[in-house]
């Protein structure tokens, strides 16, 4: 794939810079009136998560980086693999404990997650925004307690732990935002 | 901006200063590293867009010696972000015996007259010299006495950006006015106050292709040139005009051959403007202060495309 100049720097973009895949936050044109344009980039490291500034002269032209997300199905995890499958080639890849991060905590057999690919191999997995799961352990709440401020700790069949309010019984099943890892609500 | 074109007429008519109209179109255009200009071939013929009304200006001045001035519709290709568009428009006038000083007073003075159109007070505007402000970020001394040098150390450039934990392109080599433009961008400008706008004067004689050089009170070759600021906003860029036909005619190939080597095209040289420095261009500064730039300075604007009726995407 031919390189990128500057003019076609755009937030999202995935570009290689020093060895790492990395992905375009933001970018802005600077240039005096008679002087020499240059883009300000702030990036994303795509393996670290980190985000750092970067000038580049206008013209100057980055390496693209072979990443691209993909819709995969999630297949099993064996605490050091967890293994995933596109549903149109069946196609099957496995993610280690770095790529798949805390995603591990929100997968259930046969979910659908965003799997990011760089040179084809899994680099990221996000799940879905909301997970519907049952709760494997948690104590039965008493009423008037609220020392806790109203909420418990409740272990998911996943292994994640979420605070419910105090009516949600063990076998429960219950709603859950993926990005804040907060209750949502008790699914019927 | 209608208020804005109507005052900015009110004043010029107050100041006698004649509003001209010349081409847009040119079979010339200019050869300075940094400008883009649009080409359009029709019928076999190469005509330019202008990216400033300079050239043509300057053979009416040749022509007319009056104070003189333009709402120019300019094009510069390559030029686009949030405080950019291709097409924008430029005020530019020259007034007849004029330097640097009493032209900077005109500024302030129609900037004065603007901002109290719009219930402001204008503070009164600090001139500020580069050399200051560049010696204030990297230490005494680090900027060249004589033209003949680069006017900034690269390395001791990229040291300080580096030390601040700033990201310098490697790509500008040995670049010194690249260097010292993104020093101007990163550490100069964000330091300039912002509530009133200012001049900067005092620039790298590398940096100025239509002024005369001179020598400022501390021995530093400098051009004769300012520009004025708001904060991290340029607003506009004067010149004591070079009248000397030979020395623009070295210049203009200078760049011409920079861009050659760089293997960018090479407009052709506007044989006709150094015929009008040949024939005799009166002594004069010139200034070209960006429209929308001001339009946006006085409506505290964040970008250039709240103050255009239709930016370039949707042109």
């Amino acid at each position: 794939m031919a390189n990128y100049g500057t003019n076609e720097f755009k937030g999202g973009l995935k570009i290689m810079l020093d060895g790492d895949p990395h992905s375009i936050v933001s970018n802005e044109f600077v240039k005096p009136g008679k002087g020499q344009a240059f883009t300000r980039t702030k990036v994303r490291n795509l393996k670290t998560g980190r985000v750092v500034e970067r000038t580049f002269k206008s013209g100057d032209s980055v390496e693209p980086a072979d990443v691209m997300d993909t819709s995969m199905q999630f297949l099993y995890g064996d605490g050091e693999r967890w293994h995933f499958m596109d549903p149109e080639t069946f196609e099957q890849l496995e993610a280690d404990v770095t790529a798949v991060g805390d995603a591990r905590l929100w997968l259930l057999d046969g979910s659908t997650c965003e799997v990011t690919l760089y040179n084809g191999q899994p680099l990221a997995v996000t799940p879905p925004n909301f997970v519907e799961m049952t709760i494997t352990e948690t104590d039965p709440g008493l009423r008037g307690d609220t020392a806790t401020g109203g909420t418990k700790p409740a272990h998911m069949e996943s292994g994640a732990v979420v605070k419910v309010p105090l009516f949600i019984e063990e076998g429960e099943k219950i709603r859950i935002d993926t990005r804040t890892g907060e209750y949502v609500s008790r699914v019927k | 901006m209608a208020k804005l074109r109507a005052d900015v007429r009110a004043w010029m008519a107050l100041g006698k200063v004649l509003e001209i109209v010349t081409p847009v179109m040119s079979t010339a255009a200019p050869g300075e590293l940094h400008l883009h200009s649009y080409a359009t071939s029709t019928d076999g013929e190469m005509r330019y867009l202008q990216t400033s009304p300079e050239f043509p200006m300057k053979r009416f001045l040749a022509a007319e010696a009056v104070d003189c001035y333009q709402l120019a519709p300019v094009f510069r290709a390559h030029e686009r972000g949030r405080l950019h568009n291709p097409e924008f428009t430029l005020l530019e006038w020259y007034r007849v015996g004029a330097d640097l000083a009493s032209l900077m007073s005109d500024v302030e003075n129609l900037l004065k007259t603007l901002w109290s159109h719009n219930d402001k007070i204008l503070p009164s505007m600090p001139r500020l010299q580069c050399i200051d402000l560049v010696e204030a970020e990297l230490g005494k001394g680090s900027c060249a006495t004589r033209r003949e040098r680069p006017f900034l150390d690269v390395t001791q450039v990229q040291a300080h950006f580096e030390s601040h934990g700033r990201s310098f392109p490697e790509s500008i080599g040995d670049d010194a006015d690249a260097a010292f433009d993104l020093l101007m961008d990163e550490f100069v400008l964000p330091a300039l106050p912002s509530a009133c706008p200012v001049f900067i004067q005092g620039w790298p004689p590398s940096q100025a292709a239509l002024a005369r050089i001179t020598c400022d009170e501390r021995g530093h070759e400098v051009a004769e040139r300012f520009e004025v600021y708001l904060g991290t906003l340029e607003l506009g860029n004067g010149y004591h005009e070079l009248t000397d036909a030979v020395e623009q005619r070295r210049r203009f190939e200078i760049d011409v051959d920079r861009r050659r080597r760089l293997g960018m095209d090479c407009p052709p040289i506007d044989e006709r403007v150094l015929a009008s420095l040949e024939a005799g261009l009166p002594d004069c500064a010139g200034v070209a202060v960006g429209l929308e730039r001001l339009a946006m300075a006085m409506l505290d604007a964040a970008r250039i495309d709240e103050v255009m009726a239709f930016p370039v995407e949707r042109a």
